[in-house]
């Protein structure tokens, strides 16, 4: 008898997606997916779709959906969430959306603490519009409108996001994962329902930050851009848990004594 | 319910947006509206309901974005320049259909102005406000009271036509105290059914989808026709308006809200000599009242309008008349505020023939 090891998941639509050969969108769209449907919250979940390249994530996710402004997301899944607390609600934004023109919003919902996940795709730059600098391109990065390169003189450094919010105590959990390889896609996956749980539990605010590539933006081949990630991305941006609740930790230094002991 | 008490304006239409079901605000302080996130932020908990003092006007409006999305009676409110900033999440609620509810309590314009009352932000109100073609229903208060009664009405065009409703007031009607009574038993909005559009987390089968864009060809245009069709419903059977002493009337005083009260007033002091003036006030700026000024425009030689602007609302009338009668224009903008005696005066001159303040066609 034939043994099912791998389904698509019921959380997305039958639409095809239009991301480009490569992206990291459609990972993490099936991630996320997967997420609210083993947590048995398919029909008490509401995402907000932001505008940029997953602009038409309304139609890939198979739950209730509202599209908005570009950078209120946070906004947004605090008026939903407000009103409908026993409700699972995220926000699903890429690196200008959240850390550019939606800065304000997701700094005052993290300081809130509002009970809300944010999934954050930080691939380093402006895709749906062509390919511009984002507040989170690497020094020395091209872009269109960073054509040599971007410098300290005229841009500014890019933005970590999880250690810019790990200095306020509103949020309760922070991660930055990546998608390059089966095992990061795992941890990133483990990340998500982490981060869905704890707000099931109503502790408040929480961010996942996956690092994505853009093959064609970046004008490499998928598996170039896969090489960026871990030669460029990860150093300026480096993996792991940023916060955590307290219980969390000890639950961790409990099963590393007990490992150790075995 | 019908107790009669003395109240603020601003806390008046906080007071009556709860009664009328408001569940949840977010606002940002800016004069001269403070009282109302001020009265919201001990009120709203008091009924089971949210306030937030949001980051910024443009937070404030996403978040009622969200949570108008699910159903709930939502307000906001501001003034002129946070108006401004809010303008970009009216346009997404006008396309995705959301009922929301928001005051603009203007002061004086342009750039940061004063916090003088003022009437320049007509022409923002009426014509949408953001960017794309719409239009968000208008309500514009002359009293304390009707600032107390008026938010029941919002909400309920609001909801029955899935459209944006605000209140254009100024900083004399939101600062002043006048006596309230509500003319509305409180509504329990947890008795109301959750309308069907409203996100909730729902079956796949049925799952629900607000949003403001369609890519595809064509697609927004139909949007746009069908958002058109909305609009013409309530250009048709919406307009409300009060008009005065129009039978006999040789002139004919027009203005809204606090420039209303002076145009009344001038017609007060100005029968009293004998003179026949009569007084017509929108009640709704958009839908404009249209007919009243159609049904005498041919009965009435002069018509006179004073605005706290620049000529702003003349161009409704003017475009309600269509050039069958004279118009005359007083204005008073930024801070300044007519009198009664001020308008009576001007309308003896026009009267005896003195076309200074007429208007070019």
């Amino acid at each position: 008898m034939e043994k099912v090891v791998f389904e698509q998941t019921k959380g997305l639509t039958d639409i095809p997606m239009r991301y480009c050969p490569g992206c990291g969108h459609g990972v993490v769209h099936r991630l996320v997916a997967e997420c609210f449907m083993e947590l048995g919250v398919q029909e008490k979940t509401i995402g907000i779709g932001p505008v940029g390249c997953s602009v038409f994530a309304d139609e890939y996710f198979n739950c209730d959906m509202i599209q908005g402004a570009h950078g209120r997301g946070p906004a947004i899944a605090t008026g939903i969430k407000r009103c409908r607390p026993d409700r699972l609600v995220f926000s699903y934004q890429g690196d200008g959306d959240l850390a550019s023109i939606g800065a304000a919003e997701m700094l005052h919902s993290a300081m809130r603490s509002e009970n809300i996940t944010i999934i954050f795709i930080n691939n380093a730059i402006y895709g749906m519009t062509g390919g511009q600098m984002a507040p989170t391109t690497l020094l020395g990065m091209k872009s269109t409108t960073s054509p040599s390169g971007r410098t300290v003189e005229a841009n500014g450094y890019p933005i970590r996001v999880c250690e810019l919010l790990a200095a306020l105590d509103g949020p309760v959990y922070l991660e930055r994962v990546s998608v390059d390889k089966p095992a990061a896609v795992v941890k990133t996956k483990k990340a998500i329902k982490r981060a869905f749980e704890y707000q099931l539990e109503g502790r408040g605010f929480t961010l996942v930050e996956i690092l994505s590539q853009c093959p064609t933006d970046w004008h490499l081949t998928p598996l170039q851009a896969i090489e960026k990630i871990r030669k460029d991305l990860i150093p300026y941006y480096p993996l792991g848990i940023y916060r955590e609740p307290e219980d969390a930790k000890r639950a961790k230094k409990e099963k590393v004594a007990v490992e150790k002991e075995s | 319910m019908a107790e009669r008490t003395l109240m603020k304006g601003n806390e008046a239409v906080a007071e009556g947006a709860v009664r009328a079901g408001c569940r949840f605000f977010a606002g940002y302080p800016i004069t001269p509206q403070n009282e109302i996130p001020e009265y919201m932020s001990w009120r709203l908990p008091e009924e089971g309901g949210t306030f937030i003092q949001a980051e910024s006007e443009v937070a404030a409006i996403n978040m009622l974005f969200g949570a108008s999305s699910v159903g709930t009676r939502v307000m906001t409110s501001s003034s002129s320049p946070g108006i401004s900033l809010k303008q970009e999440g009216v346009s997404y609620c006008a396309a995705a259909e959301l009922p929301i509810f928001y005051t603009n309590i203007v002061r004086g314009g342009p750039g940061l102005g004063n916090i003088a009352p003022s009437q320049g932000d007509y022409f923002q109100a009426t014509r949408g406000g953001g960017h794309g073609d719409y239009r968000v229903i208008v309500f514009a208060p002359k009293t304390v009271e009707e600032m107390a009664n008026f938010p029941r009405t919002c909400y309920e065009l609001a909801f029955k036509y899935r459209i944006p409703t605000m209140m254009l007031a100024d900083g004399i009607l939101g600062q002043m105290m006048e006596p309230v009574t509500f003319e509305f038993d409180p509504i329990d909005p947890s008795t109301l059914d959750l309308p069907d559009w409203a996100l909730r987390g729902s079956k796949p089968e049925k799952r629900r989808v607000i949003k403001s864009y369609d890519l595809r060809p064509g697609k927004m245009e139909q949007w746009n026709f069908r958002l058109e069709k909305k609009y013409d419903e309530i250009r048709e059977k919406e307009p409300r308006y009060e008009a005065v002493n129009i039978d006999d009337a040789d002139i004919i005083l027009t203005g809204y809200g606090t420039a209303a009260r002076v145009c009344e007033s001038a017609m007060a002091l100005g029968r009293k000599e004998g003179l026949k003036i009569g007084y017509i006030r929108p009640i709704t700026l958009w839908p404009f009242p249209k007919s009243v000024f159609r049904e005498v425009r041919d009965k009435v030689e002069k018509f006179f309008v004073v605005e706290m602007s620049l000529g702003q609302y003349v161009e409704d009338v003017k475009l309600s008349l269509n050039g069958r009668s004279e118009i005359y224009l007083h204005k008073r903008p930024a801070g300044g505020i007519p009198t009664g005696e001020e308008v009576l005066e001007l309308t003896r001159k026009i009267l005896s023939g003195d076309k200074t303040k007429q208007v070019e066609e």
